[in-house]
């Protein structure tokens, strides 16, 4: 995992493997209204994905695709998002978190704008679990001593 | 100090197995946590929030705050995991 | 009969707290750090056998996903019978993934114990201790 030992057996079946993985927990994040799914569970695969890339290459493969600074604020920017979204309402005169009022800005009726405010605030949670999933396996996997920014 | 430890478990789980005489059997519709509150947001999921998955609309929607504590929870966990480990030179 | 139908009734509570008290047992018997961390684990996870127990019903009870429920639904009659109670499974789909956070953070307080005592055993930890008070 620090080192990288070639295999090309496990290599290649990663390399097949690792886009469906990832188109599949884009799905299950944006079909959780109608199926079972959401963040929470999204986010594991996507994570999941990051952390098979992981197991089957090294770390400086994981790490040129997915920056450490740039996953460390994308920690951040889910929570952000979710916030975000209550605050928005708060602003256009609702309570906090109460999504119905986001009818006045997106087309469609209040119902149905419940529905879009949960799709966001699942993109948010989503954001955060693959991230920090990301982030707690890396740093365990090397004990927190892997190299800074490759090239 | 094993063998009090086990002589603890085995007491605390006479005591747990004596407690679900109590509890609702198995399956029953009928049951406490059955039939209070959980009624409500299966009826009107579809009509106040056009969710039909009622797990997806009672997790954000009917119970927003306590999924934003949970998130904020894991990005707590997150952050001390980065600052407790990483090591830059 | 009647006894039959008391164990029909209560033994999947007596499953989970058998695999409770295994966790508990490992988390107070065990010496080494990590296996009392898995030991808390298996604990997390009857409680979270136990939740989702509680939700089922009886009697045909499907996903709580309303069937028919795409697009335009308005006058659409739901029997919530027939739907399995979604409360514990949103309460236990959140808890799934703090219970990986928190793991997460125990094996990272793992690892400094490790770097700063080079050991896992608390007999070991606790004689390393005693050392360095000696010494002051």
């Amino acid at each position: 995992m620090k080192e990288r030992y070639p295999d090309v057996t496990i290599e290649t079946v990663c390399r097949l493997l690792i886009p469906p993985i990832q188109l599949f927990g884009l799905y299950v994040i944006a079909h959780g209204h109608y199926s079972p799914g959401g963040g929470f569970q999204g986010g594991c695969i996507l994570g999941a994905s990051f952390i098979m890339m992981f197991i089957a290459y090294d770390i400086g493969e994981v790490k040129r695709r997915m920056r450490e600074k740039l996953n460390t604020i994308l920690c951040a920017t889910g929570v952000l998002i979710y916030a975000g979204i209550g605050i928005l309402c708060l602003v256009l005169g609702a309570n906090y978190l109460d999504y119905g009022i986001l009818h006045q800005i997106l087309p469609a009726y209040p119902a149905k704008a419940r529905a879009l405010g949960t799709f966001g605030i699942e993109i948010g949670v989503g954001i955060t679990v693959m991230s920090v999933m990301i982030s707690i396996f890396l740093n365990i996997g090397t004990a927190g001593e892997h190299e800074g920014e490759p090239e | 100090m094993k063998f009090f430890a086990f002589i603890v478990v085995l007491f605390t789980g006479a005591l747990l197995i004596y407690g679900t005489v109590d509890m609702p059997d198995w399956g029953d519709p009928g049951s406490a946590p059955n039939s209070h509150v959980s009624p409500r947001y299966i009826e009107k999921t579809l009509e106040e929030t056009a969710t039909p998955n009622a797990v997806t609309s009672v997790l954000a929607d009917y119970r927003g705050y306590d999924t934003l504590g949970e998130t904020t929870v894991i990005f707590t966990a997150g952050v001390v995991c980065i600052m407790l480990l990483r090591r830059f030179r | 009969m009647d006894t039959m139908q008391f164990i029909i009734g209560k033994f999947n509570y007596w499953i989970y707290i058998v695999l409770m008290m295994i966790g508990f047992y490992a988390m107070i018997a065990k010496r080494n750090l990590v296996k009392k961390i898995v030991g808390m684990n298996i604990f997390q996870t009857a409680i979270i056998l136990f939740f989702i127990s509680t939700s089922s019903k009886k009697g045909g009870a499907t996903i709580p996903i309303i069937q028919g429920g795409h697009g335009d639904a308005a006058g659409h009659v739901i029997d919530a019978a027939q739907y399995l109670n979604p409360l514990p499974h949103v309460l236990m789909l959140t808890a799934i993934v703090v219970m990986v956070s928190t793991f997460g953070v125990a094996l990272a307080l793992l690892i400094m114990i490790y770097r700063e005592y080079r050991t896992f055993e608390e007999d070991e930890i606790y004689e390393t201790l005693e050392v360095m008070r000696l010494k002051k």
